[in-house]
């Protein structure tokens, strides 16, 4: 079976300005949307607070929680329904720590007590993430970026070239940006996990951006005649099979994390659907195109030999 | 390549195949012989999974600096009364920092010498002349400051694993963390609130006299007598049973504290059937409690725990067998807690909790049911898309992918890594990019056979040519996950490790195992056609 005939050589690299034009389009929108809502979403790991998980046995509404919550005056914590309707969880969220409020999860349990009936639910999950501990994540999550990043530009210049290596930073910047946008635009919780699914996008992008580089270097090395554009281009092309190939396996089992892996598992199997599909996308039209760029300003050697 | 290499090589992969399942095989069965299961681990599920709860604290090492600070300068103070050096004003100030005046240059030479002969850990931070007195800043060593605030937390470290210990948590985890924090993972807590405060609790016990000559309403109002203390103690009141807040004028010297204990426990008392706390002093505590009860009959000695008077007592009679009790309106559990935290001893400093998070066991066992079934599902798919894709090639992928998985648990089991969430995600992510290398080996052998080559040419010049490129992709994503096994807390770091160690099987399962495969096919059985 094929899903990309061989010898297949559609002009990706001349879709250049349309892709640069998008992805640009999509960046602003991204950082406008951080902009407008104040900054992304924190969950409680980097902003602190609170966050009780409650499974009722009986239906109810956030309503009826909330006025039971509002004698322990939590009246305007954020409830909200988790997972599928028919599951009867809920989320309670405070900004307020354990620290402002001592046994906060054992004031809500008994609060619930008086309108549920010990029977009536069950606190499945407490965490609570002082503000300290929260700045402190914050940090360590931006530099885990910063580290992963440098590690990649590092190696990548060793394998390759520069040029490579700056081409992959761009397109890894754009992925993390682009999804980190996607989030904030859909108003999703920012939390430790997704950092986790970022990392793991990083990973995943650059993956399929260092095998069509590796393609670029080995067709650089074999045709001499050709210009770098065409290379870049008919590298592309040799390699587009594996990549729809590879995104689409990817994209199955990420897909059945998506639907089957439950609901905390639910935020992290979606960045990495936005992540892998952005990440695709940046490897055939921003990575690659990015070192011809990078050409036109700074030619290599060979060329200025030429 | 010959044939002997291909049994070579199957000999390899049949051996690691074998160590992983020998490691794996006890988190899937429990009938095994005992000595397979008595050295060997089931994976070791995470609080996310198994339930439980993670708990990180800190140690406010201020706090225990500033009671050092307390201790030395009413030393200080003793010494310059003992030895008539003039002085005025002696306090400790916010923080650890004690001042006081000295009215001439002769008691400001006396005060220097004692310092310097007595008191080496203090040092004078900074003088003024205030009205023709000298008034001196004095602050404990920074050396010293951080000989204390090490002890602080590593005392803290052993009392909360004595606290743990007796309370009966099966497999705890107390670890320290960076300079002043404590990591703790109970696993199977039931009742986070009751853990958090058997743990949390300072359980620092005084006894102290109260101070009956002077009117405590006029202490109320403001003029604390000097030398004593406020402190409030709470009475349930039996008719409205509301908690009513009574105060205690105090002595503010402390005769005896719970360090001098040697035993605390649970007894109940014959009349109400209350619960309360016996004490048991050691023989120096049991010494210094008779000769303070023999000094002070018919006053009363308030029993404070954490600045909480729980009773005040009339000294009846001199006490010599070095018994007391701490009674109060506890609960059966309260009761059996207070005597754990007085038998583990008194923290030195207060704790703080950083963060806490609880999992009950329900949605652990929820996590990893849909977790399974998500990694059988997108096995399932990848598995029926190689074998469409790819023919019989396909089915030697697919057995690669079952080999990676095997292998990967049986790492975990090794390892004795932990299984979060996360971790599971991790597994499933490499299910779809181990089968990445496979694709990048099938895709070159197409190309090659398109170009015309025999199946062994094409098969040779597949892998040699891939190679490279996997190993580049891999080691990236593998720079990744590392970063993030430095960054991660808990969950996160089962991700890194489930992501790392699938990573390198699946180089080893997509590359090495394949091609023998293949190599047994196209040498041995000498096919002349790639299903591919």
């Amino acid at each position: 079976m094929e899903i990309i005939k061989p010898g297949i050589n559609i002009d990706l690299v001349g879709k250049m300005k349309i892709a640069f034009t998008a992805s640009l389009f999509l960046i602003i929108i991204s950082i406008l949307s951080m902009a407008l809502h104040g900054g992304l979403n924190l969950g409680i790991d980097f902003a602190g607070g609170t966050l009780v998980q409650i499974k009722f046995s009986q239906e109810t509404d956030t309503n009826k929680i909330r006025n039971s919550l509002k004698t322990i005056g939590l009246g305007n914590s954020i409830i909200q329904r988790f997972g599928y309707h028919d599951n009867n969880e809920f989320l309670i969220k405070t900004e307020k720590s354990s620290s402002e409020l001592k046994g906060l999860s054992s004031k809500v349990e008994e609060a619930l007590n008086t309108s549920y009936g010990k029977e009536g639910f069950e606190v499945r999950r407490i965490e609570v993430v002082g503000p300290k501990v929260g700045k402190d994540l914050r940090e360590k999550g931006i530099l885990a970026m910063l580290y992963a990043m440098i590690g990649i530009l590092i190696y990548v210049t060793w394998r390759f070239e520069l040029r490579y290596a700056v081409g992959a930073i761009i397109a890894l910047t754009h992925d993390v940006l682009i999804t980190v946008g996607i989030f904030s635009l859909m108003d999703k919780e920012f939390t430790l996990p997704i950092v986790a699914a970022l990392l793991a996008i990083i990973g995943y992008s650059l993956n399929d951006t260092i095998v069509v580089y590796d393609r670029i270097r080995e067709n650089i090395k074999g045709v001499r005649k050709q210009s770098l554009k065409d290379i870049v281009n008919s590298s592309i092309n040799q390699v587009l099979s594996r990549t729809v190939l590879t995104s689409g396996t990817t994209l199955l089992v990420v897909l059945a994390l998506f639907f089957l892996g439950g609901a905390v598992i639910h935020d992290f199997a979606f960045a990495m659907l936005v992540g892998i599909t952005i990440g695709t996308y940046s490897s055939v039209f921003i990575a690659s195109p990015a070192i011809l760029v990078w050409e036109s300003i700074s030619p290599s050697k060979e060329k200025r030999r030429k | 390549m010959s044939d002997k290499n291909i049994k070579v090589r199957g000999i390899v992969t049949i051996v690691i195949v074998a160590v992983a399942l020998f490691f794996l095989m006890p988190s899937i069965t429990q009938k095994l012989p005992s000595v397979w299961k008595d050295n060997t681990d089931k994976i070791h599920l995470g609080l996310d999974l198994q339930g439980g709860m993670h708990l990180v604290m800190e140690v406010e090492t201020e706090k225990a600096v500033e009671s050092s600070m307390e201790r030395i300068s009413n030393d200080l103070k003793d010494l310059l009364m003992e030895k008539r050096v003039r002085f005025k004003r002696l306090s400790r100030e916010d923080g650890a920092v004690t001042t006081l005046e000295l009215p001439n240059k002769e008691a400001g030479a006396r005060f220097r010498k004692i310092l310097k002969d007595n008191f080496p850990n203090l040092d004078i931070k900074s003088s003024e002349i205030v009205n023709g007195s000298e008034k001196v800043y004095l602050k404990i060593r920074d050396k010293q400051v951080a000989a204390i605030e090490k002890f602080a937390v590593e005392q803290s470290l052993e009392t909360i694993r004595n606290r743990v210990d007796q309370f009966g948590v099966s497999e705890p985890e107390i670890i320290p963390q960076g300079k002043d924090r404590i990591l703790i993972q109970l696993p199977g807590v039931k009742d986070p609130q009751r853990a958090i405060n058997l743990i949390g609790k300072t359980a620092l016990l005084e006894f102290k006299l109260l101070d009956e000559e002077h009117s405590l309403d006029e202490a109320l109002k403001g003029n604390v007598p000097s030398g004593d203390i406020i402190a409030y103690g709470y009475r349930v009141e039996s008719e409205t049973g509301r908690r009513a807040k009574i105060p205690y004028l105090l002595k503010r010297k402390t005769l005896l504290t719970g360090e001098s204990l040697e035993d605390a426990k649970v007894s109940i008392s014959d009349r109400f059937g209350e619960a309360y706390v016996s004490l048991k002093f050691d023989s120096q505590g049991a010494k210094d409690f008779d000769r303070i009860t023999a000094a002070n009959v018919k006053k009363r000695l308030a029993i404070v725990l954490d600045g909480v008077v729980h009773s005040a007592p009339v000294i009846q009679e001199r006490i010599s067998g070095g018994n007391a009790q701490i009674t109060g309106s506890f609960t059966m559990n309260e009761a059996h807690d207070l005597a754990i935290v007085l038998r583990a001893g008194a923290l030195p400093a207060p704790v703080r909790i950083l963060e806490q998070r609880t999992v009950g066991p329900s949605l652990g066992q929820d996590s990893i049911d849909k977790g399974i079934l998500s990694i059988i599902v997108g096995s399932i798919l990848v598995i029926l898309f190689m074998v469409m894709y790819y023919n019989l090639s396909g089915i030697i992928a697919d057995i690669a992918l079952f080999l990676n998985i095997v292998l990967i648990l049986g790492a975990l089991a090794a390892f004795k890594a932990t299984l979060t969430l996360p971790g599971i995600a991790g597994i499933v992510l490499t299910i779809g990019m181990a089968v990445d290398a496979n694709v990048l080996i099938f895709e070159r052998i197409r190309e090659e056979l398109r170009l015309g080559k025999s199946p062994r040419a094409a098969i040779a010049g597949g892998y040699s040519k891939a190679l490279l490129t996997i190993v580049d992709a891999n080691v990236t994503t593998l720079i990744a996950a590392l970063v993030l096994f430095q960054f991660g807390t808990g969950p996160i770091k089962g991700f890194a490790v489930t992501l790392s160690i699938g990573i390198i099987c699946s180089m080893f399962t997509a590359i090495f195992v394949t091609r023998i495969i293949y190599d047994y096919f196209v040498w041995d059985r000498n096919i002349q056609r790639v299903a591919i």
